[in-house]
C-alpha cells in the first residue's frame, strides 16, 4: 500500500483538473459521461412515459419534440461517441501498447475541456427551452422555421466535435508511434485495431460535420440561403453533408464496442481469437466502407434513383466485415473453456443484440422495404439494437472487465451478473416490440398514436422501466466496491495483454519498466490462471 | 564576442530546390491566369484545376518535404484527399444523376 | 525555455518526438482537407446547378488582387521553407529574418483581402448583409458569393492563426539555445503554413478563374 499509483500520486483537486495523465483524463470523461447519460436517459424516460397511452397526457406535442431531440443530441454526441473511446480507450490504449501516455497528453486534456464546454453550451440550449428539430437538424426547418435554440445547440455540438477530432488524432499517432518494442501491428490487441478504425472516422468525418454546422448557423443567423430552395439552394445538400459525417459516426458508436467484445470473448473463452487478421482488417473495412453508404438515410428524400441504388448496394457491403466479426466470435467460443463472468454475459448479449441490429439494418438497406419502413419505429428499434444493445452493453462489459485495473478494487460478481441479465431482458422488452410497431406502421416522432398500437407500447414502456433500474444498479454496487471491494491483483482474470502486466491501479507512468513483447496476442494457452473466484 | 561572429560577407542562401520550386510556382500562377483568358471552351476549368493540382503537388513534395518522407507519412497526406474524393464522388453522384 | 527538457517524459527518443509531431500535424491537416471539403462539395453542387451564373460571378471577383495574393502566399511559403532549412543548419538570424518576411507577406495578404471585401460590399455583393443583384443569374451569383465569403473567411482565419504561430517561432529563433526541439516545432508549424497556401491554390482556381474568357 505504500507504493504510489496514479490515483494516490497527488490528492489535490487542482491536480485532477490540470492533469495530463491519460488515466485521470479517462476518469474525468467517465464522470462527465455519467451526467450526460442520465440526462439523456431522463428524456427517454419521459418519452416512454408519454407513449404508455395513445393520447397526449404527459407532455404537449411541442415538448415531446424537444424531448426526443434532446435525447438524440445528448446520447449521440455527448454519450455514445465519446463513451468507449474517451473513457476505456483513453485509459487502456497506452497501457495496452506499453506506452507511458498518449502521444499528446496536453491535447488530451484540452479535448476534455472542449467536450465540457460544448456540453455546457448544449445543455444551456436545452434548459433555455430546447431544440425541436430532431437530432438530425434537417434544413430548411432548422434554419428558416424553427423557433427553438438551434444556433446555441449547434455551437455546442461544433465544439464537442473538435474534442472528438483531437481524441482521434491522439489515438492514431499514439498507435503508430508509441508501441512497445516488439509490439508489431499483428501483435496488437484487437481493441487497438478497432479504436484505430474509430479514430480514422473521427478525424475524417467530424470536420465535415463542423463545416455543415457552420453553414447551418450562417443560414440561420445571417439569412444567407445556402440550403434555401427559394434562391436555388438545395436542402438535400445539407442531408448529404450531414450524413457524410453521421453515418460513419454510427460506426464510431459500434466499432469500439466490437473491440471490447474481442477482449472479453478471448479472455473468458480462454482461447486465441479465431481469424485474428480477418477481425483486425474487418474493423478497418467497416470504417472505410462506412463512408460509402450515407445515402441510405435519404432513400425517400428525393435523391436520384441512381444514387439510391449505389448507396443501397454499398450498404450491403458493410454487412460482410460485420458478419466476419460475428462468425469469428462464435468460432472463438467453439470448444473454448467458457466462464460466465459478468463481462462475458455482456459480451454474449452484445453478439446477439448486434446480430439482430445488423440484420435489420440489411432490411433497411433494401430500397423497397426502406420506403415502407422509413421514419417508423422499425428504424428506431434497429439503431437502438446497435447503439444501446451493442455499444452500451459493450461499454458496461468493458467497464466491469477493466474495473479492477482502473480502480484497484474487485466488483461484486453476483450483483454484476444480475445487472447484466436484467439489462438484457429489459432491453429486449423495450425495443423488440418496436420492431413490430414499426412493421405495423407506427411512425416515429409523434406523441400520440392509434389505439391498436397500445399493447406493444405498454410492453416497451414496461421494459424501459426495467432497463432504467438495470442501468442504475451498477452505479450502486460499483460505487460500493470503490470503498469496500476486495483489493485487485495485477491480473485477476488471467488475461493476456500488457495492461495486465502492471499493478492495479497502475503507477503514474504506467509501467515500472518498459515492457517488451515477444508473443502473439491472445496467447491463452500460456496465460496465467484467473485469480478471482 | 566579435571573435565568434561570422564574417559579414557570408550570406546564408536557401537550397536551389526551394528557389526553383518557388519560381516554378510563380510561373504556373502566371500561366493559369493567362490561360483562363483564352477561349478553350469547356477546357478552361479542367486546365485551371490541373495547374492547381500541379502547384499543390509542388508545395507538398518540396516545401512540405514529402519527397523525403516514408510511405506512412505520404499515406497520411493522401488520406485527406482520398476521403475528399469520396465526398465529392458520392455527393455529386446524386446531383449529376437527377432526372 | 532552456529549462524545459528536450523530450517530454512520456516519450523515449528525439526521433520519436519528431515523428509524433510530424504525424500529428499531418493527421490534423487531413481533417482540415475535409473541413474545406464540405465547402468544395457545395461549390460543385451549385456550379453544376447553375453554370452560367458561376461564370458570371467569377468575373465579378478581383483577379488582380487575387493573383497578387496568390503570389504573396506562394512567396511566404517559400520563405518558411527556407527558414526551416536555415534553422536546420543553425543559421538562426536567417531563420528569424525569413520568418519575419513570411509574416509580413501574410499580413499583406490579409490586408488585400480586407480591401477586396470592402470593394465587394460597395458593389452590393455580400449575401445576408447587403446583396442587390437582379437578373436571371442573380440567385446563382448569390450562392457563389456565399461560398466565396465563407471559404475565404475560413481561410483567412487559418492565415491569421498561421501568422500567430510563425510570430512565436520568429521570436524564439534567436532567444533560445539552438535545439532540435525548436527545429521539430518549426517543421510542424511550416507544414501548417504550407497547407494554408495549398488550400488557397485551389480556392484561387475555383473563385477567380471562372468566366474570364467571355
Amino acid at each position: 500500500m505504500t507504493e504510489k499509483n496514479y490515483l494516490t500520486d497527488d490528492y489535490r483537486l487542482v491536480s485532477w483538473f490540470t492533469t495530463t495523465d491519460h488515466k485521470r483524463i479517462a476518469i474525468l470523461y467517465f464522470a462527465t459521461l455519467i451526467v450526460f447519460f442520465f440526462i439523456g436517459g431522463a428524456a427517454a424516460t419521459l418519452i416512454r412515459l408519454e407513449l404508455a397511452t395513445p393520447g397526449p397526457d404527459v407532455v404537449s406535442a411541442d415538448t415531446y419534440n424537444r424531448l426526443f431531440t434532446m435525447h438524440g443530441i445528448i446520447m449521440v454526441w455527448f454519450f455514445l461517441i465519446p463513451s468507449i473511446p474517451n473513457t476505456l480507450g483513453n485509459f487502456i490504449v497506452p497501457l495496452m501498447i506499453g506506452a507511458r501516455d498518449l502521444a499528446f497528453p496536453r491535447l488530451n486534456l484540452a479535448s476534455w475541456y472542449l467536450f465540457v464546454l460544448g456540453g455546457c453550451i448544449t445543455l444551456y440550449a436545452i434548459f433555455m427551452g430546447g431544440v425541436d428539430t430532431g437530432w438530425t437538424l434537417y434544413t430548411p426547418f432548422s434554419t428558416l422555421y424553427s423557433n427553438s435554440y438551434v444556433s446555441v445547440a449547434v455551437t455546442g455540438i461544433f465544439i464537442a466535435g473538435f474534442s472528438s477530432i483531437l481524441t482521434g488524432l491522439n489515438f492514431i499517432v499514439t498507435i503508430h508511434k508509441l508501441r512497445a518494442p516488439g509490439l508489431t501491428w499483428y501483435r496488437l490487441p484487437l481493441f487497438i485495431w478497432t479504436l484505430y478504425a474509430t479514430s480514422v472516422i473521427l478525424v475524417l468525418a467530424t470536420p465535415v460535420l463542423a463545416i455543415t454546422l457552420v453553414l447551418l448557423a450562417m443560414e440561420r443567423l445571417f439569412g444567407v440561403g445556402i440550403f434555401d430552395p427559394r434562391i436555388g439552394g438545395d436542402p438535400l445538400l445539407f442531408q448529404h453533408l450531414f450524413w457524410f459525417y453521421s453515418h460513419p459516426a454510427v460506426y464510431i458508436m459500434i466499432l469500439p464496442g466490437m473491440g471490447v467484445v474481442n477482449e472479453l470473448i478471448a479472455c473468458y473463452a480462454r482461447k486465441k481469437i479465431f481469424g485474428y487478421k480477418f477481425v483486425a482488417w474487418a474493423s478497418l473495412a467497416i470504417a472505410a466502407a462506412g463512408f460509402l453508404v450515407w445515402g441510405h438515410h435519404m432513400f425517400v428524400s428525393g435523391q436520384s434513383l441512381t444514387a439510391s441504388l449505389v448507396f443501397s448496394f454499398m450498404s450491403f457491403i458493410v454487412a460482410v466485415p460485420s458478419a466476419i466479426k460475428v462468425f469469428n466470435w462464435t468460432a472463438t467460443l467453439h470448444k473454448g473453456t467458457i466462464r460466465f463472468d459478468a463481462p462475458m454475459l455482456y459480451a454474449l448479449a452484445f453478439v446477439g443484440l448486434f446480430t439482430i441490429g445488423g440484420l435489420t439494418g440489411l432490411f433497411l438497406a433494401c430500397l423497397a422495404f426502406d420506403v415502407y419502413a422509413t421514419d417508423t419505429y422499425f428504424v428506431i428499434a434497429h439503431f437502438h439494437y446497435i447503439m444501446v444493445g451493442g455499444m452500451v452493453t459493450a461499454y458496461f462489459g468493458g467497464l466491469h472487465y477493466w474495473w479492477p485495473k482502473i480502480t484497484g478494487r474487485m466488483y461484486p460478481e453476483y450483483w454484476a451478473r444480475g445487472a447484466a441479465i436484467l439489462i438484457f431482458f429489459g432491453f429486449n422488452l423495450t425495443f423488440f416490440p418496436q420492431f413490430i410497431l414499426g412493421a405495423e406502421g407506427m411512425p416515429r416522432r409523434y406523441h400520440v398514436y392509434a389505439p391498436e398500437f397500445q399493447v406493444w407500447n405498454v410492453l416497451s414502456s414496461g421494459g424501459a422501466s426495467i432497463l432504467a433500474v438495470a442501468y442504475l444498479l451498477p452505479m450502486f454496487y460499483l460505487g460500493f466496491s470503490l470503498f469496500f471491494g476486495a483489493r485487485a491483483p495485477a491480473n485477476p482474470w488471467g488475461a493476456t495483454g500488457l495492461e495486465w502486466r502492471t499493478s492495479s491501479p497502475p503507477p503514474r507512468l504506467n509501467f515500472d519498466q518498459q515492457p517488451v513483447v515477444t508473443e502473439d496476442p491472445y496467447d491463452y494457452a500460456h496465460a496465467p490462471e484467473p485469480q478471482h473466484v | 564576442m566579435s571573435g565568434i561572429r561570422r564574417p559579414k560577407s557570408r550570406i546564408w542562401r536557401p537550397s536551389t530546390d526551394l528557389v526553383l520550386c518557388w519560381i516554378g510556382l510563380l510561373t504556373l500562377l502566371g500561366l493559369t491566369v493567362t490561360l483562363s483568358y483564352q477561349p478553350l471552351a469547356s477546357f478552361n476549368f479542367p486546365v485551371a484545376m490541373t495547374i492547381a493540382a500541379i502547384k499543390a503537388g509542388l508545395v507538398a513534395a518540396i516545401f512540405m518535404e514529402l519527397r523525403h518522407r516514408s510511405g506512412v507519412v505520404c499515406a497520411f497526406a493522401a488520406a485527406g484527399f482520398f476521403w475528399l474524393a469520396i465526398l465529392l464522388w458520392l455527393g455529386l453522384m446524386d446531383f449529376l444523376t437527377r432526372v | 525555455m532552456s529549462d524545459t527538457p528536450d523530450i517530454a517524459e512520456h516519450l523515449a527518443t528525439r526521433a520519436q518526438r519528431d515523428d509524433v509531431l510530424e504525424l500529428g500535424m499531418w493527421t490534423f491537416l487531413s481533417t482540415e482537407v475535409l473541413l474545406f471539403g464540405g465547402l468544395i462539395l457545395s461549390y460543385f453542387v451549385y456550379r453544376h446547378a447553375d453554370p452560367q451564373a458561376f461564370l458570371a460571378a467569377g468575373r465579378e471577383t478581383r483577379i488582380v488582387i487575387g493573383t497578387i495574393n496568390t503570389a504573396l502566399l506562394l512567396t511566404s511559403s517559400f520563405c518558411v521553407a527556407a527558414a526551416l532549412q536555415a534553422a536546420e543548419q543553425g543559421e538562426r538570424h536567417a531563420t528569424r529574418a525569413l520568418l519575419g518576411i513570411a509574416i509580413l507577406l501574410g499580413l499583406s495578404f490579409l490586408g488585400l483581402k480586407g480591401l477586396e471585401y470592402v470593394e465587394e460590399y460597395r458593389e452590393y455583393l455580400v449575401p445576408g448583409i447587403d446583396f442587390a443583384r437582379t437578373g436571371e443569374n442573380a440567385h446563382g451569383i448569390e450562392l457563389f458569393f456565399i461560398f466565396y465569403f465563407i471559404a475565404t473567411l475560413l481561410h483567412g482565419i487559418h492565415v491569421a492563426c498561421g501568422i500567430g504561430v510563425l510570430a512565436v517561432f520568429a521570436a524564439l529563433a534567436t532567444a533560445t539555445r539552438a535545439s532540435s526541439r525548436y527545429v521539430a516545432g518549426l517543421r510542424t508549424a511550416a507544414l501548417y503554413w504550407h497547407f494554408v497556401d495549398l488550400v488557397w491554390i485551389f480556392l484561387f482556381a475555383l473563385i477567380y478563374l471562372p468566366g474570364r474568357n467571355s
